[in-house]
């Protein structure tokens, strides 16, 4: 088989507007090695990824390929040149055959027989198994990320690009794919895998590195690192300055316990298990951060305590009520085109019966909005004509309002400005000081940190309590120690 | 830069004008006014005056043409806007209206000398459900299974036109057996008209108390503005509303076909007095263009019904008197939808800019 190239990035730089997305990073990549990609949300990996499939063009740097200097400017020439790219939301036609989706963006015309026969040898070959005639949609998630991999591999791909590939699946999935990817290593190809799984990296990778905040924090032979040495390079020690967000050193909440979850189970979308056995409580009073990486089932955990995901299995106990804040508040907690005194009766609404009197609801949501510092001209505007620091202050003043138990809340202050974000983070320690048990997660682990009295961590579906230390969190969430 | 400020500048005045509230009704005129003029062009002034004799120009061709073909737009009009409005694209209201029908014609017909003058009620009752019925397969069939409404209720209107054809062929068929056509209804099961002189009925007075109870529905009720969330944003109304979005929707899609079934029976007991084929000139599809230019507003609805039946009333006094081909005024409607869908779209693309640049 055909050897995979060796590619190397020398000073890759890319700006986008004022946001610096990766700084003068290098990357080696060898033929026959699998090539660890490892970083936190925002880190640098995708825009780095881009780069090199010809989806992102750099500001600055270079990239060889078996040493000769060569410029990939769109995913063609990433193609031509060998690379292939395995997205994490797969990009194929769910009414059409595999082979019809392989043959998908290829040139000339289009010969059934011709198409399957090539999908047939391809996945014979690479040793996949893959239907050429299925219809995809039929097809269960880890077969659709073969069919992905087919694609790439009949284009020609000698180096291919693996974005979070673990990520939607079930752990024996994600061995048998680690697997598939170390043979096609050992045949000479060559490998890159973008993930936030420390251990993942480590059992499968030859090389590793790390990016954090858009710069190389670390790089080399996977054999010279072990899970809390990546840990630390991913989870650096906090060097003190984000002690100034905290207000003051939280102390132990001793109110009455208002959550109590026991062997609880809940599972994901298609049935996959997300969180297994899960056994904790939360007091009254107190600030529980939810820490872990993409896809380790934190999501679903939130979803289940905030009521919008039954479990399925355990016993979840909240005597009181409860108030979300969602991740995605434009899609799970706002209705852009409507008013916002509409948007306040959001909450709520399925329980509602009778009449609704929008006049005292105007006036209720105008107390909201005078209360947490909205700034609108009045509760007839749009929830869409709102700025995102004053759509978060307004969704979270609502879910206050109705004087919840226990607050969920799942990244409050992604895409929010310093300001707003500080002003977030006083009204979630407010809530908890007048009686509100709530649980905060955030990508952003200094934003836990900073917030939170105790933390949770989720790695691998299961939930366990770390004391609230940026080291041992970070090694938790990536499964050491 | 400069020039993509100055074309969002350009587009501000369009966009604050299909805003306002005039934006529909100045649509409307222009684009009457503008078929009048080719209109007198083409054929002369005496077609646009047998148009406007036979719709609104005068008195009988308003309350008898007009208004009477108005109904059935009226009330499969704030079908199709509820079911809209909840975010399910109900296309079949003429075969909910023809299921009506149908059930109205048989109560009508078969059980008026066991009912007496519980005849009537129990026709425009058993009609509605009927019309209910008829949607409540499609809206079975997207609730359990995800079948696209558009697809399952389109087709079936060709179930009911078939049915209907038939029925007036077969069991339904009067006792002659020579018309495809059922009986005609006695007087007990008859919607009386205002008067002996006029052919408007008091299905008008129905149509327009219904029109005001959507209003009122949608507008202050708790169930209203859970049909309205779960159409405008499913997701914020599953997880932050805790609303049970199918079922919503589901009750959406009932009440759709119930008001479009009403149409139905109500044809029948006031208008045609028997089931035929060709009963609805395509009243349903017709109510898709009424629901859009009413921006979905039930009161609007009135409205835009009552400028729709006189189009196509005063086309066919047009066609009767001067012999002007009716097809005009669907030309005319065809080009009123697509001035207003374009303008929506217009909007909803400079709203987008408008969020992109104060993003950025």
């Amino acid at each position: 088989m055909r050897q995979g190239p060796a590619v190397s990035l020398t000073g890759i730089s890319k700006r986008f507007g004022p946001v610096v997305a990766i700084q003068d990073v290098d990357l080696e990549l060898g033929a026959g090695r699998v090539h660890a990609l490892l970083g936190e949300n925002g880190a640098g990996k995708s825009t780095l990824m881009g780069v090199l499939f010809g989806l992102v063009r750099p500001d600055r740097g270079t990239i060889r390929l078996d040493g000769a200097e060569i410029a990939i400017r769109s995913p063609r020439d990433a193609v031509r040149l060998g690379v292939g790219m395995v997205q994490q939301h797969f990009a194929n036609v769910g009414a059409f055959t595999v082979a019809e989706n392989v043959a998908l963006g290829g040139q000339g015309r289009y010969r059934p027989r011709v198409a399957t026969e090539q999908v047939r040898i391809t996945a014979q070959s690479a040793g996949l198994a893959v239907d050429p005639n299925a219809r995809v949609a039929d097809l269960p998630v880890e077969a659709q990320q073969r069919v992905e991999i087919v694609r790439a591999l009949a284009r020609g791909a000698r180096l291919l690009i693996l974005d979070e590939p673990t990520a939607v699946l079930a752990p024996a999935e994600a061995a048998a794919l680690l697997a598939w990817l170390r043979q096609f290593a050992r045949e000479g190809g060559t490998v890159v895998l973008v993930t936030h799984k420390v251990a993942e990296a480590l059992a499968v990778a030859d090389d590793v590195t790390v990016l954090r905040g858009g710069r190389r924090i670390a790089s080399g032979p996977a054999t010279g690192f072990t899970l809390s040495t990546l840990a630390a390079a991913m989870f650096p020690k906090s060097d003190g300055t984000d002690d100034a967000t905290r207000a003051t050193p939280p102390a132990p909440a001793t109110g009455e316990p208002v959550l109590r979850a026991h062997g609880l189970a809940v599972r994901g979308d298609r049935g996959e298990r997300r969180i297994v056995d899960a056994t904790f409580s939360v007091r009254a009073g107190e600030i529980v951060g939810i820490a872990g990486v993409e896809g380790s089932g934190h999501h679903e955990l939130l979803q289940a305590l905030a009521g919008v995901r039954q479990p399925t299995e355990g016993i979840l106990e909240i005597p009181g009520r409860v108030s979300f804040v969602p991740g995605d508040r434009h899609r799970d907690a706002l209705i852009l085109d409507a008013p916002l005194y509409e948007n306040f009766a959001l909450h709520g609404a399925g329980a509602r019966t009778g009449l609704i009197g929008w006049p005292a609801m105007r006036g209720r949501t105008q107390a909201v909005m005078a209360a947490f510092d909205v700034k609108a001209r009045s509760p007839r505007d749009t929830a869409g004509s709102l700025s995102g620091g004053n759509q978060q202050r307004f969704v979270l003043g609502r879910e206050l309002d109705a004087r919840p138990d226990v607050l969920v809340v799942e990244n409050p202050t992604r895409g929010l400005d310093l300001q707003a974000t500080a002003s977030i983070h006083r009204r979630l320690r407010e809530a908890a000081a007048e009686g509100a048990a709530v649980l905060v997660h955030s990508a952003d682990l200094d934003e836990i940190l900073a917030l939170a009295q105790r933390i949770f961590v989720v790695h691998a579906g299961i939930v366990r309590e770390v004391p609230p230390d940026r080291d041992g969190v970070g090694r938790a969430m990536v499964g050491a120690g | 830069m400069a020039t993509t400020a100055r074309r969002a500048d350009r587009w501000a005045g369009v966009v604050s004008f299909l805003d306002s509230p005039w934006a529909a009704p100045a649509v409307v005129l222009v684009v009457l006014a503008t078929g009048a003029a080719l209109l007198a062009a083409w054929y002369g002034v005496s077609a646009v005056s047998a148009f406007w004799f036979g719709s609104i120009g005068s008195w009988y061709g308003f309350t008898s043409g007009t208004l009477v073909r108005a109904v059935p737009l009226i009330l499969t009009g704030l079908g199709v806007a509820i079911a809209f409005r909840a975010g399910v694209f109900n296309i079949g209201a003429d075969g909910q209206l023809l299921a009506g029908a149908t059930a109205a014609a048989y109560v009508g017909l078969e059980w008026s000398a066991a009912l007496g003058h519980a005849s009537l009620p129990a026709a425009l009752i058993l009609g509605t459900a009927a019309g209910a019925l008829w949607a409540g397969v499609a809206a079975l069939l997207r609730a359990r299974f995800g079948v696209l409404e558009v697809i399952s209720t389109l087709m079936l209107n060709f179930v009911a036109t078939d049915l209907v054809a038939f029925l007036v062929r077969g069991p339904l068929q009067e006792p002659l057996h020579i018309y495809p056509q059922s009986a005609t209804l006695p007087s007990v099961a008859r919607l009386p008209t205002f008067g002996p002189t006029t052919q408007l009925h008091w299905g008008l007075a129905l149509a327009l108390v219904l029109a005001g109870a959507v209003w009122w529905f949608l507008a202050r009720t708790a169930a209203g503005f859970r049909l309205r969330i779960v159409g405008a944003n499913p997701f914020a109304a599953a997880v932050t509303g805790r609303v049970r979005v199918t079922r919503v929707a589901a009750w959406a899609f009932l009440a759709s076909g119930a008001l479009a079934g009403l149409a139905g029976a109500i044809e029948i007991t006031a208008v045609t007095y028997a089931l035929y084929d060709n009963l609805s000139p395509g009243y349903g599809f017709t109510a898709i263009a009424v629901a859009v230019l009413a921006g979905l507003n039930p009161v609007g609805v009135v409205f835009a019904g009552v400028l729709f039946a006189a189009l196509e009333t005063g086309a066919t006094a047009m066609q009767r008197d001067a012999g002007v081909p009716s097809v005009w005024a669907s030309v005319v409607e065809a080009a009123l939808i697509l001035i207003l869908v374009a303008g929506a779209s217009i909007r909803a693309r400079a709203g987008n800019r408008h969020l992109r640049d104060a993003a950025s």
